[in-house]
């Protein structure tokens, strides 16, 4: 008895620490990061508006891809209450800027070198986006990038704005 | 001369306590955490591949896989006909 105590505690501390990903009608996280000029963009004072959280680093390479297209959701949602917002993974500042040099993004930036936010959300591949609500709940996740995947995405920004 | 018994009697607690040592040491193995998705700039690098040749690897291992007439566990999809 005393000894298969020993192993339960054992298995316990050897058990690594169970990691569970965001769901479709979870809450959104919190979500409060600065922009360029050092502004906090929180997702809260976002409430109300569809947001495309995107997480993204200047080093992957589908993230380079997103950006076109981000700029092009942009335009054509941003009036109907869309609000896109990317948020960078990069250690280094200038890394980032490097990117966005090549390319430019028409939507808000903003960035998180500590990795807390990704932690929070659950991160599991880059880029991650989820699609938030207006009333602040997850409407959809998608992992990674490809360009077959756009319709399915698009259709769900529609959605979510229509249901606003 | 001593008998059996007495070598593993006096051996056990110690046996035990190397037991436990390395389910600690070796516990601490199982939770450590691989890097996360947004940790991965320099493992993302081309010169932090195993093959200094992407294609070349990739010609490689097509040419291998066709010839032994089977195929996986590189990830790569086909059926062994040697066609693909």
């Amino acid at each position: 008895m005393k000894r298969l105590r020993l192993l339960a505690l054992l298995a316990a501390l050897a058990a690594p620490p169970a990691a569970v990903a965001l769901a479709v009608g979870d809450a959104a996280p919190p979500l409060a990061v600065p922009d360029g000029e050092g502004q906090q963009v929180d997702l809260v004072r976002l409430r109300g508006s569809v947001v495309y959280v995107d997480f993204w680093a200047s080093w992957c390479g589908p993230c380079k891809r997103s950006f076109p297209w981000m700029n092009e959701l942009s335009r054509k949602y941003a009036a109907s209450g869309l609000k896109i917002v990317a948020i960078n993974l990069d250690k280094k500042r200038e890394d980032a800027e490097r990117f966005l040099k090549v390319s430019p993004a028409e939507f808000t930036v903003a960035y998180d070198a500590t990795g807390t936010s990704p932690a929070a959300w659950q991160v599991k591949s880059m880029p991650s986006s989820y699609l938030v609500d207006a009333t602040g709940r997850i409407a959809w996740v998608e992992s990674g990038f490809k360009d077959d995947r756009k319709p399915e995405v698009e259709a769900r920004i529609r959605a979510a704005l229509a249901a606003k | 001369m001593m008998s059996w018994e007495s070598i593993v009697g006096a051996g056990l607690p110690r046996l035990g306590a190397v037991a436990i040592a390395l389910a600690l040491t070796l516990g601490g193995c199982a939770s450590f955490d691989p890097p996360r998705a947004w940790e991965k700039q320099y493992l993302a690098r081309p010169d932090m591949q195993f093959d200094a040749d992407r294609l070349g690897a990739k010609n490689v291992l097509h040419v291998y896989f066709s010839k032994e007439g089977s195929s996986g566990g590189y990830g790569v999809g086909g059926g062994g006909c040697g066609c693909n």
